[in-house]
């Protein structure tokens, strides 16, 4: 098996507040393999997105605070890098996209100058060679008339040719990370598949792996490999995508899949899951899911179980149930 | 696989848009802000050409001819000395343009620095930098600047010194306000998360995207600085004679309000009008660059 290009062993970043820390990401462990597409999901305030700015060492400090675990990039542990060092990481080695097209482009600059400033912090190349360089990357991109497009600023472009910019600007350093916020949640349902079909395309021809982070099963199914599903900031599943839809083992996920719509079945109310996401460091004890689980058993609120492997080892969940039934077999 | 999207997204005429052209063309609908402008541009003009235009020396005493009603001969009369008040008026236009312009450059610069500063490192800098502005603000401004005027000794380029320390906080919290809103913006965490230096994203990102509100400002600014310098030449802080600085013209003359008014009325209507169009042309610019009003 390939050696993982990012590792992350019981993360823990907080908060800190004036009620004293809260815990966003609260042990978590992920891992990530040359080339390969993760999926992150979950719903809002999971700490999925957390976990990709520690990954980015982006959060503002204070508030945040990486109270422990361990982020390894290709071996480096990226927690305690110096700064200098995580500037030559950024944009370069890992790279990032983010939700809004609308608003993480600079409004003054043309998209060209956007695409060669990243290029030129990183690369030693003159002004000539990026322009070139921008150009090649909007092709790359699926952009058409690249050579008009890189002249223009971004309020003239609609929400997916910014997206597709975006990518440009992430990728065009040829990082070996993409991490992916909700790359697609604030686009049209047409453009979401085209770009997801960029996406998948550009990790195949690049082999840049992508960390993508989203609460839509759909966007799942539709280019990753393997799927982790994080609940109050624990994984509490991951998996192959086909083992953990074919077969979900823990109970959120087996609701999450349940409350996806669909045109097969006749239901006359879409499945949601009761309850509400617990406040960050709401619960101490026992499992965070809990409250909300149908199944839940004395075992659940006492104590927290562990994230295990069943028949197949590269299936794991953090469930009482699925640990009660292995002992029961 | 997108081609038609992307034909209908950009029209070909948007290729020589630029932010900055757009906000020059609904400027130029804006007819109050024309307005304005034509004011500045004339009062300019005047300046630039003030030997050309001026028919006598502003500084040229007659002393048979004191406080002569406005005639062919003298277009605005003449002032108890004498003197041509029109020539007067149009060489105190260079001061005016001069003071009001050249301290509001001054106070941006200081105030941008200081505010930038302040609103991207936060913590103790943004304390102390605040607590500063919260000082100055503190007094008056016509009395802060007196009091400034009054340390340094009284001359013109004192009093625009003095103007300009007052102004600074009024452009630092602009900026340190701006800046603060602008670093939780997505596109300068983009900029972050692609590796950038501080230098670089409060350079390249962060400064450019404050200039709207700084043009807006500065040009409102100016007027006020306008009329601080005419106050402080007033209350013979300012301008020493014979410079013909307008609120020293009026200052001198207004013990001849009744008997020869155009010896205030004039520098007056200038004061005023100067004013008038900056701060036409500063709403007028607030209308199309401050982002507050852009819904």
């Amino acid at each position: 098996m390939e050696p993982h290009l990012l590792e992350i062993v019981d993360l823990h970043t907080h908060f800190v507040t004036e009620r004293g820390e809260i815990p966003a990401v609260d042990g978590v462990d992920l891992s990530i393999r040359k080339g390969e597409i993760v999926g992150v999901v979950g719903e809002s305030g999971c700490g999925k997105s957390v976990t990709s700015l520690s990954v980015m060492r982006l959060l503002p400090q204070p508030p945040g605070k990486y109270a422990g675990g361990s982020i390894r990039f290709k071996g480096e542990e990226l927690i305690h890098a110096r700064e200098k060092r995580m500037k030559q990481i950024r944009g370069n080695e890992i790279s990032m996209i983010f939700q809004e097209p609308m608003t993480s482009l600079n409004p003054l600059l043309t998209v060209g100058e956007q695409i060669m400033e990243t290029l030129r912090v990183h690369l030693p190349i003159g002004k000539k060679e990026a322009a070139a360089r921008a150009v090649d990357m909007l092709r790359k991109v699926g952009i058409a008339r690249a050579e008009s497009i890189v002249r223009s600023y971004p309020h003239q472009l609609s929400g997916g040719m910014r997206q597709r910019v975006m990518i440009a600007i992430a990728l065009c350093c040829e990082p070996e990370l993409l991490i992916a916020d909700e790359p697609t949640t604030a686009l049209d349902v047409t453009i979401q598949a085209q770009i997801l079909d960029l996406m998948k395309k550009l990790n195949r021809e690049t082999g840049t792996a992508i960390m993508m982070i989203t609460h839509d099963l759909g966007v799942v199914a539709e280019i990753c490999e393997r799927v982790v599903v994080m609940y109050a900031g624990k994984v509490v599943e991951e998996g192959a995508v086909k083992d953990i839809f074919a077969n979900p083992r823990h109970p959120y996920t087996q609701g999450l899949i349940r409350s996806i719509p669909s045109m097969n079945e006749e239901r006359s109310r879409l499945y949601s899951i009761p309850g509400q996401v617990p406040k960050p460091g709401a619960i101490s004890q026992g499992c965070r899911f809990a409250p909300r689980c149908e199944y839940a058993m004395d075992i659940c609120r006492a104590q927290l179980p562990e994230l295990i492997a069943g028949a197949n080892a590269a299936h794991r969940s953090r469930c009482w149930l699925n640990t009660t039934q292995e002992v029961a077999n | 696989m997108s081609q038609p999207a992307i034909r209908l997204a950009v029209p070909p005429q948007a290729e020589v848009s630029s932010p900055w052209r757009d906000a020059w063309r609904s400027f130029r609908r804006n007819r109050m802000a024309m307005i304005g402008l034509g004011i500045i541009i004339f009062f300019i003009l005047v300046a630039l050409m003030a030997p050309l235009l001026a028919p006598y020396n502003y500084k040229e005493q007659n002393l048979v001819d004191r406080l002569q009603a406005p005639s062919g001969e003298h277009w605005f009369g003449t002032d108890d000395l004498g003197r041509d008040i029109f020539s007067r008026i149009i060489y105190g236009t260079r001061i005016s343009l001069w003071v009001g312009v050249s301290s509001v450059l001054g106070s941006i610069a200081s105030g941008t620095l200081l505010g930038i500063v302040a609103g991207y490192y936060g913590r103790w800098i943004d304390a102390l930098i605040s607590r500063l502005f919260d000082i100055l603000l503190a007094f008056p401004g016509i009395l802060l600047a007196i009091g400034i005027v009054a340390a340094l000794g009284p001359s013109l380029q004192n009093a625009l010194i003095a103007i300009a320390i007052v102004n600074v906080p009024v452009f630092g919290r602009l900026v340190r306000a701006r800046v603060l809103s602008l670093r939780e913006e997505e596109y300068i965490t983009a900029a972050r998360s692609l590796g950038m230096r501080n230098s670089r994203i409060l350079l390249q990102h962060i400064l450019p995207n404050c200039l709207g509100p700084i043009i807006v400002q500065g040009t409102l600014g100016i007027a006020t600085a306008i009329i601080e310098a005419a106050a402080l030449g007033f209350l013979g802080l300012g301008a020493q004679p014979p410079d013909p600085e307008w609120g020293k013209m009026l200052s001198d003359s207004r013990q001849f309000i009744q008997k020869a008014p155009w010896t205030v009325v004039f520098p007056g209507l200038s004061i005023m009008l100067t004013v008038l169009g900056f701060n036409l042309m500063g709403d007028g610019l607030r209308d199309v660059l401050d982002p507050r009003m852009k819904q």
